[in-house]
Order: C-alpha cells, then structure tokens, then sequence
C-alpha cells in the first residue's frame, strides 16, 4: 500500500515530465499535417506508438527481473543525470542566459523543412519519418519518466496514469486549436519538473545505500522543497547578474 | 543508417549536456556509495551529503556557464 505522497508526487512528476515532451512531439505532427497530410501525420504517430509499446513490452518485464535495490539505484544515478540537465537548462534560461524554448520558432522551422520537401516524390513518406520521429523520441523520454519515478513497487500503474492524462490532454486541447500550443510555461514546467526528478534521484540513490528516510516517503516533500528553494535563489542570483551585464 | 544516428544522439542528448556535470555527479555518487557501503559511514549521512553534493554541482555547472558567457 503506497501512501499519498508517494502517489501525489508520482504522478504529478509523471504528468508534467510527460506534458512537456508531448507538447514538443505535437508540434511536429501538427506541422506534418497542416503542410502535407493527416494521413501522413497520423500514420507516423502510429507507427512512432507501436515502436514504443513495443519497446515498452520487451523491457518492462525483463525490468522486473531487476532486484528492486539495483533498479532504484540505476534508475536514481539516471534520473539525476536527466533531472540536472533538465533543472541547469531551465535555469539558464529562467535567468535569460539562453533563449527560452519556442513550440511557434520550432513549429515554423519544420512547416519550412516540409514545405522545401513537397516537391519530392517521397514527400509523403518523409513527412510520415518527421512525426514517427518526433513520437518515438519525446515517447522514448515519456517512457524513461514513468518507469524513472514508478520504480516502486505498485507505483508504475500511477505514473502511467498521470502521462496518459498528459497525452489526453495535450491531444484534446491540441486538436480544439489546432495550433501549436506556445500558450504552455514550459521553462516553468520544466524546472518544476527537473527539481521533481532530482529529488526523487535523492531518494531512489539513498533507499538503495539503505537509507532510513525519516517520514519514509513524506521526505520527497522536503527534498523538493530545499532544491527547489536552492534553484529559485540561484536564477535571482543570475538574473540580476544577466541584467547587470546587459545594462 | 541517418535515423540511427540521430536516435543515438537524442539518447545522449537525454542524459548528457554538461560532460563536466556528469562526470562529478557520477564521481559523487560513486564516492558516497563506496562511503557507505564499506566504509562505515552511516547512510543517512551519505543521503545527506548525496543532496549537498548535487546543490554544489549544480551551482558550479551554472556558475561555470556564466563565466563562460562574460
């Protein structure tokens, strides 16, 4: 029996990880099928699926094979490489030291690509590589957050919960504006995001060295917490040093 | 033989942006394991510097970015 905390802060990791990578694989299909076909579109973002439901009914049970102590601790040291790329890149652009991520910029950029292509003959077949791409990479990452922060027992079933709720989403609002969605905080997301998984790196790494969490579980909250608060003063701190250097 | 290529690279693209930041987070993690595992150091202990350590990498990864840009 998983407690609430556990359960509240996996899926809420879970979903915003997955809301993120969604939005930037949606932006690509969308591309896709504005400037060549939906049939195109639709047909690489089945195929990008089947690729990953497989891959996913290939290793997830040899995942269970793992002794738990390993996975958590591979799956932490993983976790803290992804959490800290992500926390350090959305850092830097909180702070404007570089340029915020753009779904319009990236969505222009490959409705361009495309529109270059439509006069080949395998213009169809390349618009269709250009969705399965996308799917199957952001779907690739989508995948490493739910089994990243499920790798408990009883707890992958809630971070699969909260990446289809992100999929749902994303697919609802998306297909009712039919545009790209640049409306989304994605730094903002991101950074909540990376403070999530380094923290959950913490815990996974410590339960496997045989750590003795006090609250067990409840400690995420503080984790998140202190590294969140740590990250806050460190974009105050390079934000005012960006404009200092811009003044 | 091209999408194999950028799938590799996507795949280090997840884990590695900052190889200085890696190879110390990796450095960390090995010495607070090995501290605790066979040399005794409580691992709650370990837990505790495993979290400072990430706070000062990640701190001297960013700082380190700034320098760079000035």
């Amino acid at each position: 029996m998983q407690n609430v905390t556990s359960i509240i802060s996996t899926v809420t990791a879970a979903f915003l990880g997955s809301f993120v990578e969604v939005v930037e694989a949606f932006t690509i299909v969308l591309a896709v099928g504005i400037t060549n076909t939906w049939r195109s579109a639709f047909m690489g973002t089945a195929a990008g699926l089947l690729v990953l439901v497989a891959l996913v009914l290939i290793f997830g049970p040899l995942l269970q094979l793992i002794p738990i102590g390993i996975l958590q601790f591979v799956v932490g040291v993983l976790l803290g490489l992804f959490g800290m790329r992500w926390l350090r890149k959305a850092i830097l652009r909180a702070s404007g030291y570089i340029s915020l991520h753009d779904e319009g910029k990236i969505f222009s950029e490959e409705v361009n690509t495309l529109n270059a292509q439509k006069k080949s003959k395998r213009a169809a077949y390349l618009a269709a590589i250009a969705s399965f791409k996308a799917v199957l990479l952001e779907g690739i990452e989508v995948v490493f957050i739910v089994i990243a922060v499920g790798a408990r027992e009883g707890l992958m079933l809630y971070a699969g919960m909260g990446a289809l709720l992100a999929c749902l989403i994303v697919l609802l609002v998306g297909l009712a504006l039919h545009r790209p969605l640049t409306q989304i905080p994605e730094n903002l997301l991101k950074l909540a995001v990376g403070v999530m998984l380094t923290a959950f790196s913490v815990f996974w790494i410590g339960e496997a060295m045989g750590v003795e969490w006090p609250g067990n579980d409840l400690v995420l909250l503080p984790l998140i917490a202190l590294i969140g608060t740590f990250t806050f003063l460190l974009i105050r701190l390079l934000s005012a040093d960006h404009k200092h250097l811009k003044a | 033989m091209d999408f194999l290529r950028t799938s590799l690279k996507e795949l280090h693209d997840l884990f590695i942006d900052d190889g200085n930041l890696v190879f110390l987070l990796l450095s960390l993690i090995a010495m607070v394991s090995v501290a605790v595992k066979w040399l005794g150091l409580q691992p709650i202990l370990g837990g505790v510097l495993l979290l400072a350590g990430y706070l000062i990498l990640l701190a001297e990864s960013v700082m380190r970015y700034r320098r760079k840009k000035r």
